[in-house]
């Protein structure tokens, strides 16, 4: 392997592992903060990247679909947790795991009645289109460059957002103390909705970013669902900065992984994960 | 009658009627008996870590399919192996898979438990998926069921229905009882602790984790003998087999029926199959503008899964309990 090989596959793992990032970042949010793990979150995903092929048959624009397609989402995520979510707080996660596995059935089907069982693909937008020039014969995409820009944009926000602002501190607390927050007045029930709403919007966001690139299939959202656990569990539950270490480390992994031992693929992930809790059972950055 | 008694009554009830099976079921219902004992035998495997020992596996499908492929890969085309040797090598490889999982697995608990048994079945389920070999995604075909019996003696021929559903009947009550002794011997009484109280068992100077292994190893070697009995029956292993959606399956006929009794698994794994083979029969009842819901048997059963979660938390059994209590009044007041 050259150095610009080299180096597009690196670009190549941080890309992937901040677009893993994203759905990861969502899904250890809504079990640090509320306590729910939530199976659904991989079928949220891919309902964001078929909300984004059909609804740029509608307007044309990538960018009209994705905002498009956050509104419902977010609706939609605060609709489940009002419905369904909000009587599992004080359950067994037993619970949880099987009411999510439920929503994941009633998602899979909606889908197939909706759009079938073909593959789609989105076309990348206009301006976006094109590489940037690596080598004489190697060049870049600029799509995948706009996604790890946007990503980190995102994880910005996130960090911002939780640890800087009014809402932040109030989810904070929740988070820490839900009967005392109780108690000053915070109305916890909501914001439990808009953290739920958040993480489903996050998980559709990533499959909206990520669908001219990935195509639009069927179980794509167990696919990402199960990596994503990697990644929590790698970086420790919880912890949104394990969550970005973790995306890295198995984005970089899985990458030189296909590349260097295309044979084992789709187990060097386990194995890094393996070792990772050989060493900290907790995760990188979990507490016990 | 005390409620005991009657939940005894009702089992023993139970048991005939499956004892009786193939004198009075069509070939069909036969078939499909003997499908809902062997996920009863899973289903219970599953309980003996989620009802008394408090760890949530969703890797359970692992094992399953794992036995499904090993026996494929012990029985050649060309003639039959002897059940008394793809059996113990079955299980054996179950166990060995379990040993692997299970010793990275009960280190943890709660929720990274049930996010790292997830991941490591998946990795199965993709290793065999690609696997070419051993025929990638369509899965391998079991040409000769195995063979009870020496050399040319043949003690019970599985090409034959009944023979096969009275072994897999066997296979059921064994288990059952199998499980029912572990859990009264001291061993049970620890496991039992571990999930009331783990902190308090291990003050008691017991090493819970070598506990944790010991049972996700029976487990997982019983949700193999569960795998052997199906591919044997069906003569196919795919690895939707060991599909992670196979896992919450399970799962779901626990809850189903009521975790931590055993018996209340099997309901389980009884109502979920009888309500899917008579979901068909069910839409055509429906108004005509539901027909089409007779192609989405996954947007019923999701929904299902959701009210029963919401609704019906301890399961089947504990509505039977509540009938029984309720009569066991009556029968006071007299």
């Amino acid at each position: 392997m050259d150095f610009s090989t080299f180096l597009i596959q690196v670009l190549n793992g941080f890309q992937y592992g901040f677009l893993l990032f994203l759905v990861a970042s969502g899904l250890t949010l809504v079990f640090g903060i509320m306590g729910i793990i939530n199976l659904a979150h991989g079928a949220f995903y891919m309902l964001g990247a078929y909300l984004t092929y059909w609804l740029i048959g509608y307007t044309g624009n990538l960018f009209l679909a994705i905002l498009g397609g956050i509104l419902i989402m977010a609706v939609l995520g605060y609709l489940i947790e009002r419905l369904a979510i909000s009587y599992l707080y004080d359950r067994d996660h037993l619970h949880q795991v099987l009411l999510t596995y439920g929503l994941i059935l009633i998602i899979d089907d909606l889908q197939k009645i909706l759009w079938g069982t073909d593959f789609y693909s989105v076309p990348v937008p206009e301006i976006l289109a094109g590489g940037i020039q690596m080598t004489e014969n190697q060049e870049y995409p600029i799509y995948r460059l706009f996604i790890s820009v946007v990503c980190m944009i995102l994880a910005a926000g996130l960090y911002v957002l939780i640890n800087k602002t009014k809402l932040g501190m109030m989810i904070r607390a929740g988070a820490s103390n839900r009967e005392m927050s109780q108690a000053l007045g915070i109305d916890i029930s909501k914001i439990f909705a808009i953290v739920f709403s958040l993480g489903v919007t996050l998980a559709a966001f990533s499959g909206m970013i990520g669908s001219p690139i990935s195509s639009v299939f069927p179980g794509m959202g167990s696919e990402i669902l199960i990596v994503s656990f990697v990644v929590v569990v790698v970086g420790g539950i919880g912890s949104v900065k394990g969550a970005f270490v973790g995306a890295m480390i198995i984005g970089l992994a899985d990458t030189f992984g296909t590349v260097l031992l295309p044979e084992f693929a789709s187990v060097v992930v386990y194995a890094v994960m393996a070792i990772v809790l050989l060493w900290r059972p907790q995760g990188l950055f979990g507490q016990t | 009658m005390t409620q005991e008694k009657i939940m005894r009554f009702i089992l023993i009830g139970f048991v005939a009627i499956l004892a009786a099976g193939p004198l009075y079921l069509e070939t069909y219902y036969t078939e499909l008996f003997i499908h809902m004992m062997v996920l009863g035998i899973f289903a219970m495997s599953l309980d003996l870590l989620i009802g008394y020992t408090g760890l949530v596996s969703f890797g359970h499908a692992a094992f399953f399919g794992l036995a499904g492929y090993l026996l494929a890969i012990v029985t050649p085309e060309t003639e039959p192996t002897a059940i008394w040797i793809s059996l113990p090598v079955v299980l054996a490889g179950c166990a060995i898979a379990a040993a692997v999982i299970g010793w990275f697995s009960v280190r943890t608990s709660g929720i990274y438990f049930i996010m790292i048994t997830l991941a490591f079945a998946q990795m199965f389920f993709y290793y065999f998926n690609e696997n070419n070999d051993l025929g990638g995604s369509d899965g391998m075909f079991i040409s000769n069921k195995p063979l009870v019996g020496w050399g040319d003696f043949q003690f019970l021929d599985l090409e034959n229905t009944t023979s096969l559903y009275y072994l897999v009947f066997a296979g059921l009550l064994a288990s059952y009882f199998l499980l029912r002794t572990i859990l009264n011997a001291p061993f049970g009484q620890v496991i039992k602790g571990i999930k009331a109280n783990e902190h308090r068992t291990k003050a008691l100077g017991y090493n819970t984790q070598n506990y944790k292994l010991v049972v996700f190893i029976i487990a997982g070697t019983m949700a193999g003998f569960a795998g052997f009995l199906e591919a044997a029956s069906s003569g196919i292993v795919s690895p939707g087999n060991l599909h992670w959606h196979h896992s919450g399956i399970v799962i779901m006929l626990v809850i189903l029926g009521g975790m931590g009794t055993l018996y209340g698994a099997v309901f389980g794994a009884f109502i979920l199959t009888l309500l899917q083979d008579k979901y068909t029969g069910m839409v055509e009842l429906m108004p005509d503008f539901m027909s089409g819901m007779a192609d989405h048997w996954h947007l019923f059963q999701g929904i299902f899964i959701i009210l029963v979660v919401l609704l019906v938390p301890n399961g089947a059994v504990s509505l039977l309990a509540k009938i029984s209590q309720a009569l066991g009044k009556k029968e006071d007041a007299k």
